[in-house]
């Protein structure tokens, strides 16, 4: 089996990133920014695990691992801030809690 | 005993940071406690250090306590030094010992004021720097005690300060004691630059060698340490001040601007009296200036309708009897008169607190009437005080020391001084006994309580003993420092000036008993004839000196600020000032509270940093 070229890998990774970075700024529902973060976070992962396997070294898969765990830490705040934002505005828009400006 | 001679000033200061730290977390009681407790040690160090002092005098009468050498640079290496001879010694004593009486006073007359704690502070800071200013052995420490005494004047005239008048005669009094504090601290440069010490002993030491009698540099020196005293001792013609600081508690009138603070241009005078005999022209107009302020001041005391503005005024006039003392070179009669001044002046201050207190607050003289009945011990007072201000014969304290200045004036060949003097004292007659009448004779207008207590009998009944004849035999153990007076051991003449003087007073309480007791007809026709309305309004408006100094200096000066406040330099500094607030408006409008205006930007950052990190 040959691998994976490592530009494939990578380009699928920045599409990846792209696509979440384009999500988080046009989308206003939060749910959704949310998703798009964990979809540029599996992007630098996928980034890493390929980097890692081009030059056979286990630390890409650390770095994976680590990320994951970022993940996890990153949707639990994000969803607690959620049902905060549901809770005090009675709306998912983010744009709606702009109250800090200027 | 006399090693503890640091604790006289070292007791109020401890007082005052007590008072100012503890501010809100210690009781009425305790403040007081404290604030009266701390000048009353220091009351009672000050006589223990004095009777050590007479009993057991060293060779000059002096004694000395070095504390600690506190700079150098190059050659002025001022030392912190303490000195205690008959000169601070009665200062101290007059200081400490009127101080505590009024001190007790106070603590009766701001019970329950919201401010209690603070005003004692006040008042204990004043002691302190009071005692600094007179026990200094050195003109640098005069002059920070000088400066010291300045503050808590401030301090304790805008010490109600909710009132924004209260506030405005505290910066007058501040901003007139400063024009003649300049000209003392360019004055004191002068004799450092001459001398190369500002140690009084030294510099009075080598004066005479240095100086000529009647050089030009000693008699710009004198002038200059004249012009402070003026501005401290509110003389013509840096006096409009001292009526205005009425504002503040009566207490403080009575500490202040009667007994100790405007005392000590006198003090300065006697201290350096030896560049004052150096310099006879400026001698001369030390008494000029006193004889010219104390008959405006009596004029203008004749008209005051407000109580604690007449017995400024009469403050201001026996000021200009201890200024014309110095003149005439009847130097011990001057410490002499303030002393006994120190007494009766307080003593009147202080029942005129009662007075006003008792009336609610009420300070106009033609408000109030007939109250001999219902504040007997102040109006004992005043009659005993208001006598001792008048000098009447034998009785009074005052009678001794006015009289002996007027007779050393008269012996010293000053006609022009003593016929002052006398005219002055007639009017003093007058206007006190104009207000004695007024306020304790005919009819009540208004209902009056009297107050009671310990605190409030107390300094009245100490203060009344020592306005009579008691006070005139306490003689100041002066005559180590300052030589004697011209007329000593006068004889038969000296009898006759207190014959004739004795008599004017007399005559001029008798005059205000013909025009202010019964229904006053001839004083009411007087206010509205042609002559008399206009001359009232001039003497009210003490000769209009608020008017021109409003004139000549404040407009000016405001105009000038006006004009100044947009000029080239101003305006580059704003303009630098609007760009910043500019580029803040402009700043602000990108926060815009959306989360995703900020992720783009974060986004095009780290774009950006990459693009530039990649193609470099």
């Amino acid at each position: 089996m040959t691998p994976v070229p490592l530009e494939h890998s990578l380009l699928l990774a920045g599409t990846l990133f792209s696509l979440g970075l384009l999500g988080i700024l046009v989308r206003r529902n939060i749910l959704f920014v949310l998703m798009s973060i964990e979809v540029m976070m599996n992007a630098a992962a996928l980034a890493f695990v390929s980097a890692g396997s081009r030059w056979a070294q286990p630390d890409g898969q650390i770095m994976f691992i680590l990320i994951l765990t970022l993940a996890a830490a990153e949707a639990s705040v994000g969803l607690a801030l959620l049902l905060q934002l549901h809770r005090r505005f009675k709306t998912l828009d983010t744009d709606a809690a702009s109250e800090m400006k200027g | 005993m006399l090693n503890l001679l640091f604790l006289v000033f070292l007791s109020p200061l401890l007082g005052f940071l007590i008072l100012s730290l503890g501010r809100g977390r210690i009781s009425q009681n305790l403040a007081g406690v404290i604030g009266v407790g701390s000048i009353g040690i220091s009351a009672l160090v000050t006589l223990g250090c004095g009777i050590q002092l007479l009993t057991h005098p060293s060779a000059d009468g002096a004694y000395t306590q070095l504390l600690w050498q506190w700079m150098q640079v190059g050659s002025f290496n001022p030392r912190f030094a303490l000195r205690l001879d008959g000169l601070s010694l009665t200062m101290c004593g007059v200081i400490t010992g009127v101080g505590f009486l009024i001190h007790l006073f106070a603590s009766w007359y701001m019970r329950g004021d919201e401010g209690f704690t603070r005003f004692f502070s006040y008042m204990n800071l004043f002691v302190a720097s009071m005692l600094f200013l007179v026990l200094g052995d050195n003109l640098l420490f005069l002059y920070f005690g000088w400066e010291g005494v300045g503050l808590c004047s401030y301090l304790l005239i805008g010490f109600w300060y909710q009132d924004p008048a209260n506030g405005s005669a505290a910066r007058k009094a501040f901003i007139v004691t400063r024009v003649g504090d300049t000209f003392m601290a360019i004055g004191l440069f002068l004799l450092f630059r001459e001398l190369g010490t500002l140690d009084i002993q030294q510099a009075m030491a080598t004066a005479p060698g240095h100086f000529e009698v009647g050089s030009k540099t000693v008699t710009a020196i004198a002038f200059l340490l004249l012009g402070g005293a003026v501005g401290k001792s509110a003389q013509l013609p840096l006096q409009t001040w001292l009526p205005d600081a009425m504002a503040g508690p009566t207490p403080v009138s009575a500490l202040i601007h009667a007994a100790t603070m405007v005392t000590a241009g006198v003090y300065l005078i006697a201290r350096t009296r030896v560049l004052f005999e150096l310099a006879p022209l400026a001698l001369h107009w030390v008494g000029i200036v006193g004889a010219a302020t104390l008959l405006l001041a009596g004029f203008t005391a004749l008209v005051q309708t407000d109580i604690k503005r007449i017995l400024a005024y009469s403050t201001m006039s026996q000021i200009g009897y201890m200024f014309l003392a110095l003149g005439a070179g009847a130097w011990q009669a001057a410490i002499f008169h303030l002393m006994t001044h120190a007494f009766f002046k307080a003593l009147l201050f202080l029942s005129a607190g009662a007075v006003i207190l008792a009336c609610h607050h009420e300070q106009d003289i033609f408000k109030m009437g007939g109250l001999r009945k219902k504040l007997p011990l102040p109006f004992w007072s005043f009659i005993v005080g208001g006598s001792a201000l008048c000098a009447v014969p034998y009785l009074t304290a005052g009678f001794y020391s006015k009289d002996e200045i007027l007779w050393q004036a008269f012996a010293g060949g000053h006609i022009d001084l003593f016929l002052a003097g006398l005219f002055g004292a007639f009017l003093t007659s007058i206007y006190t006994f104009r207000l004695i009448f007024t306020v304790f004779f005919g009819k009540e207008h208004s209902a009056a309580h009297s107050g009671h207590g310990i605190s409030y009998t107390l300094p009245l009944a100490v203060l009344l003993l020592l306005s009579t004849f008691v006070g005139g035999m306490i003689h100041p153990p002066l005559s180590l420092v300052l030589p004697a007076g011209p007329g000593e051991g006068g004889g038969e003449m000296e009898h006759k000036i207190a014959l004739l003087s004795g008599t004017v007073a007399i005559l001029g309480i008798a005059l205000a008993g013909l025009l202010f007791l019964g229904d006053r007809r001839f004083v009411k026709w007087l206010n509205n004839s042609a002559l008399g309305e206009p001359l009232g309004r001039f003497f009210g408006a003490a000769f209009g000196f608020d008017w021109l100094y409003d004139k000549l200096f404040v407009r000016p000066f405001l105009w000038f600020v006006r004009v100044n406040a947009s000029d080239y330099l101003d305006r580059g500094i704003m303009a630098a000032a609007g760009s910043l607030q500019s580029l803040n408006g402009e700043l602000t409008k990108t926060q815009t509270g959306r989360i995703r205006w900020y992720a783009a930007s974060v986004a095009a950052g780290a774009v950006l940093v990459i693009a530039v990190a990649a193609l470099t």
